[in-house]
């Protein structure tokens, strides 16, 4: 039997696709809370921008997360490619590659935290560090679901089962390519 | 299929036959994310030249620019039903909303009849110590 999401189609979208328009909907006022409170202590706080605010970010390792997660970002919608044309196989091994970019960004972000607290930037330091640790640190935790999401849709991918789904993680994954394009400039860029 | 033949449509194996296939047409998925590439690498090398108000375009500009790309050209919302950009635009309304509603107590720190003596305090200590204390980074 298969899922209802995957079958019904009420209102000329499929449940299921629909169903991610909703969570992502509501990531973006999630997020966009977040982001835009941030935004007003920033413009606000004009030392946000200097010293041991902003001003202590590596601007060089945000903008290299931002091409892992540009590129994974490239893969998902390839593996979306592959899956139309009901390539299965070619569909999951692009999931791993976006997966495994995934990766890449939380082991660059785990050091760079490792730096940062290393050197006295902890959560509690400044308003500054608490924004930065909190929005990056649900943004990691939105990566990691992601990728915890493709690792189970692979098999099924492989096989040439519920391929429909290679799109919906995928919109879900471009979403958080998305917060991290708006969360570069705020946290790197903005000195 | 080529990248520009967005079909949306998984008839066959995903069974749900998506609203009746977009036939998406436009730039290739590669044009795409090297164009994104590009302006990554402009968003960073812009704060390199020092002008604040060239920063402020490099930055954000482009963030807005970038992140339209990826949502109508890989999330495909430029041939998704408008429905679905209403609904994300109507959360985008609360943000707005949000923000016009918060932002003056936070970003102002004295008015006609009121005062935060401790936001003022606080940009004031702030400020005298960011100039004494150089990042580690």
């Amino acid at each position: 039997m298969r899922p209802i999401a995957t079958t019904r189609s009420a209102t000329g979208i499929p449940t299921g696709r629909l169903a991610v328009w909703w969570v992502i909907a509501s990531e973006i006022v999630i997020f966009g809370g977040l982001l835009a409170s941030y935004l007003m202590h920033r413009l606000g706080h004009p030392e946000f921008g200097t010293g041991d605010y902003a001003g202590a970010t590596a601007t060089y390792i945000g903008a290299f997360n931002t091409l892992v997660l540009l590129s994974s970002s490239y893969s998902a919608v390839k593996a979306h490619q592959a899956a139309e044309v009901g390539n299965g196989p070619l569909a999951a091994q692009r999931l791993l590659y976006t997966a495994g970019g995934g990766l890449v960004f939380v082991l660059v972000k785990s050091y760079e935290w490792y730096t940062e607290i290393s050197h006295g930037y902890t959560i509690t330091k400044n308003a500054f560090w608490s924004f930065y640790y909190v929005a990056a640190g649900i943004h990691a935790s939105h990566v990691i679901g992601g990728m915890v999401i493709m690792l189970i849709l692979y098999s099924d991918v492989k096989n040439n089962k519920e391929l429909q789904r290679v799109e919906l993680i995928g919109n879900y994954w471009h979403f958080v390519d998305l917060v991290w394009i708006f969360l570069f400039p705020l946290l790197y860029i903005a000195k | 299929m080529s990248d520009h033949g967005h079909a949306h449509d998984h008839k066959g194996h995903g069974g749900h036959g998506h609203d009746a296939g977009h036939g998406h047409v436009g730039p290739s998925y590669e044009k795409t994310f090297i164009t994104l590439l590009v302006l990554l690498a402009i968003s960073v090398a812009g704060p390199e030249i020092g002008i604040k108000w060239l920063t402020l375009i490099t930055a954000f500009g482009i963030a807005i620019v970038k992140a339209y790309l990826v949502a109508s050209r890989f999330m495909h919302l430029n041939v998704e039903k408008k429905i679905i950009s209403y609904l994300l635009l109507a959360a985008v309304a609360f943000l707005f909303l949000f923000f016009a509603g918060v932002s003056p107590d936070v970003m102002k720190h004295r008015g006609n009849n009121w005062e935060n003596v401790a936001a003022q305090d606080e940009v004031d200590r702030a400020t005298i110590e960011s100039q004494n204390v150089q990042p580690h980074h």
